[in-house]
């Protein structure tokens, strides 16, 4: 039981450390939408973890079920969001998106 | 509670999310997020919430990747020509990764893991309340927030999806 908090810590900072690099390094408008579902389910894996140690699961799990309905929302409007960029542009990379540059 | 499998669940779950980010395809990268999302909902199980557990696995398990790989296909994939043009400079971008979270891992271990005392935090665990006495007695903001938000989702969907009438 001791082992668990560092053990939900250190998933945690790695998965984020994975999301952020992607985010960093990609230029594919659908790669930074899966960076931002990697956060998501770091911020979840810690939510459960806390809830379970602290013994307030019930709550954890209230918190946990509103994040991921707000990931949902954001992931679908993004995604269309995304495709009304290809339709523009006709490409996902980033750096060519540049229709506002002045 | 199995610590071992525990163990191994959380370090796989890792494993999918850097393969998630290295591997090249988009729709390979989309199953191993959803991977990612059913190795969560597994420990979720083990973490007695089997709530949100089930949503887990079938928003982010499911919706989500049938969203992302909707999305894939609408667009158009790279020609084999750009792919090869490419290798080279996507291994140099994402190479990193590995060794970033292997330095990481051990600075934690090393570093952070001998600090780490959570002897308080665990003393004040109680019982605590059900999670339909959270959402329905406790947290009823919350829940018209989620309407507010699904709705939200809803209107967003429809005119970011809609086709537009060809002249």
């Amino acid at each position: 039981m001791s082992l668990l908090p560092g053990m939900f810590i250190i998933s945690a900072v790695l998965l984020v450390a994975a999301g952020v690099y992607c985010l960093l390094a990609t230029r594919n408008l659908i790669r930074i939408l899966i960076a931002l579902e990697i956060l998501t389910k770091s911020v979840t894996l810690l939510l459960i973890g806390a809830g379970y140690i602290s013994g307030n699961m019930g709550t954890a799990q209230a918190f946990a079920i509103t994040l991921i309905i707000i990931e949902v929302v954001v992931v679908a409007v993004a995604a269309g969001i995304v495709l009304g960029a290809f339709r523009h542009n006709d490409t996902l990379d980033t750096r060519k998106l540049n229709n506002l540059k002045g | 509670m199995n610590m071992t499998i525990l163990t191994i669940l959380l370090a796989f779950m890792v494993v999918s999310a850097a393969l998630c980010v290295m591997v090249r395809n988009l729709l390979k990268a989309a199953i191993a997020l959803a991977l990612t999302s059913a190795i969560l909902t597994v420990v979720m199980f083990m973490l007695d919430a089997p709530l949100a557990a089930v949503f887990e696995l079938s928003v982010c398990a499911g919706l989500v990747t049938v969203v992302f790989v909707s999305a894939i296909s609408m667009t158009k994939p790279h020609s084999r020509e750009e792919i090869a043009a490419k290798v080279k400079e996507r291994l140099k971008r994402f190479i990193y990764l590995p060794f970033i979270l292997l330095a990481l891992l051990v600075v934690m271990l090393v570093v952070l893991w001998p600090c780490m005392d959570f002897s308080q935090v665990m003393k004040a665990g109680g019982a605590g309340a059900k999670v339909q006495e959270v959402l329905w007695n406790n947290r009823q903001t919350d829940i018209l927030g989620q309407i507010v938000i699904i709705l939200t989702g809803v209107f967003g969907i429809v005119v970011l999806f809609k086709e537009r009438e060809t002249k």
